[in-house]
């Protein structure tokens, strides 16, 4: 299991967002994770990149325990996110924001920087032609001088998934990245996750669009009021009562 | 900007002190030199990082006592005390980017006044060190030693003036290598986005303690300059109109720009003197203020920005006709 989180618990006061949950995802998979509105989803994303400390409960990765580190170092072990409300760096352009997204993969320091102008140059050249990759993989080549708050909103969200990729993710974190898209702009959100897990990247995803995560993953985990109610393949999750009730209230199970 | 703009803006750069004749104008163009250092150094908090320091002026302050101390007390070579100008200020901005590790925005601000308030008390009270408000002349110009050559005292005007445009170029060059890397990126995530920037692995606390490091570092070296300019140095180095001025120089210069800082500084150090020669001090002050909120209402991200934004058009224009 490349990501193992072990009985979290996250309490705000006297609410509590996690109470308990332990789930695994798979390395090579696309692994959701769905629940109503407040269910502690995003919560869970939110542990495991480091940006909320669990009151209880630990986060491994291949092994290593990376509960409470900072959000960078887990960022730097290839665990890296995107969020739930669009997240960009406005006021740069489209390529800009990937270059920014690589700082990872370059090496200059403040020294290197300051001294010898031929290793920047290097770099910057091998992060521009990296830069370019990424932006093509995700289709925005035509728009890579644009700024990014010129894209439309789908494209916007597809600058982010660049973004997050260029950190080189071993794991990629998805936050609702279909959330107010058209009908036609999911399905190519969709071939795109596909085309990022045929890269050998994992994908765990938050997501509410059902047909988008019942087409796309390996495996479907269910949250409601903090608790995992449902873990399996896309299928058995669907038909499982309790998942059922949880969407759409009791009672309705005998429709299903 | 065309290779020939800049071939003529350096030679007239280059060889002001030699038609220059009013000494007192000559100070005004050093003193923008000075303060060019200044603002290129808090542009880098303020226009990269996103970080408004409004203690800068301790920064400076912290430099030209390091350097006059030095070279008063200890009769040190000037250098050396240029030298201390930098790094006890870097000191000093590395403990302002740890302490400000979760500090942002407004508390940032606060830390940064705060910091400017206790150094500035240091500088009046601390009697035995600092002389307290009588301050400390007699602060020895620069000199140059060569080997082989008699010494140059960097005493008159225009020797001074080559000191600190070589200072403005050398910080000008420092913020370009720094903008134009990785790590000028990082800075400019911090700006645009803290929470995108982590999650693709960047360092907040690193790059911020950089930055502080490197701003203050700048501004304790024009500090330094400063005090051997001026050959006396006073609690007065700390007035929070310093750091006022540098914010303003910064900001209508435009801020997160290269140029836009030597601009702002050139501009607002040689404007209220311009001023001065034609109406009387009220009017000056007035005329700089109306001036001041003119350049913001027009040009709300700086000249410079203005400027880049104008010239196509201003061309095309120009073609047209």
């Amino acid at each position: 299991m490349t990501l193992e989180a072990r009985n979290l618990t996250v309490r705000f006061g006297g609410v509590t967002a996690l109470a308990g949950v332990s789930f695994a995802v798979a390395p090579g998979t696309v692994t959701s994770l769905i629940g109503p509105n407040g269910a502690g989803k995003t919560t869970a994303f939110n542990v495991v990149t480091g940006f909320q400390r669990p009151t209880q409960g630990t986060v491994h990765h291949d092994g290593q325990a990376i509960t409470g580190w900072r959000p960078h170092r887990i960022a730097a072990r290839g665990l890296v996110r995107t969020f739930q409300k669009t997240s960009l760096f406005p006021g740069l352009t489209v390529r800009e924001n990937v270059l920014t997204g690589l700082h990872l993969r370059g090496r200059v320091g403040v020294i290197a920087a300051v001294l010898s102008r031929a290793r920047v140059r290097a770099e910057e050249r091998q992060l521009g032609a990296e830069a370019d990759r990424v932006i093509d993989f995700v289709g925005l080549g035509a728009r890579r001088h644009e700024a990014a708050t010129a894209l439309s909103y789908g494209d916007q969200r597809r600058l982010e998934l660049a973004v997050g990729l260029a950190a080189r993710p071993r794991l990629l974190l998805l936050d609702e990245p279909a959330s107010g898209m058209t009908a036609s702009e999911k399905v190519a959100v969709a071939t795109l996750i596909g085309r990022i897990r045929d890269e050998g990247i994992t994908v765990f995803l938050v997501e509410h669009d059902m047909r988008l995560v019942m087409g796309i993953s390996d495996r479907v985990l269910v949250l409601n009021y903090g608790r995992l109610i449902a873990d399996g393949d896309p299928a058995a999750v669907q038909r499982d009562p309790d998942v059922i009730r949880a969407y759409l209230g009791a009672g309705a199970h005998a429709h299903a | 900007m065309s290779r020939l703009t800049l071939v003529i803006g350096g030679a007239i750069v280059l060889t002001a002190p030699a038609w220059v004749w009013n000494p007192y104008h000559l100070h005004t163009l050093i003193m923008a030199g000075i303060f060019a250092v200044l603002a290129l150094s808090l542009n880098l908090l303020l226009g990269y990082t996103g970080q408004l320091s409004l203690g800068h002026a301790a920064f400076f302050g912290i430099g030209a006592y390091a350097s006059a101390l030095l070279s008063v007390k200890l009769e040190w070579s000037p250098w050396i005390g240029l030298l201390a100008a930098i790094v006890l200020p870097g000191l000093a901005g590395y403990i302002i980017g740890r302490l400000a590790l979760k500090l942002r925005g407004a508390y940032f601000v606060l830390l940064t006044i705060s910091f400017a308030g206790c150094v500035s008390l240091v500088s009046v009270n601390w009697m035995d060190l600092t002389n307290g408000p009588l301050g400390i002349p007699g602060v020895p110009p620069v000199e140059i030693a060569l080997p082989g050559l008699p010494a140059l005292s960097l005493r008159t005007k225009s020797a001074y003036y080559y000191l600190v445009l070589a200072a403005v170029v050398l910080a000008y060059l420092l913020c370009l290598a720094l903008i134009r890397s990785r790590v000028g990126r990082a800075l400019v995530a911090l700006r645009e986005n803290e929470t995108l920037a982590a999650s693709v692995g960047i360092d907040a606390t690193h790059y911020l303690v950089l930055a502080a490091v490197a701003s203050a570092a700048m501004a304790g070296f024009a500090g330094g300059l400063y005090a051997h300019y001026t050959r006396f140095v006073s609690p007065e180095v700390f007035l929070f109109t310093y750091t006022i001025t540098m914010v303003i120089m910064v900001v209508a210069g435009g801020k997160g720009t290269l140029a836009g800082p030597v601009v702002g500084a050139v501009l607002f150090t040689v404007l209220p003197e311009a001023l001065r020669e034609f109406t009387s001090y009220q009017w000056q002050m007035l005329l700089y203020g109306v001036l001041l909120i003119a350049v913001l209402f027009f040009m709300p991200e700086g000249v410079v920005p203005a400027l880049r934004a104008a010239g196509p058009a201003l061309r095309r224009r120009w073609k047209a006709s």
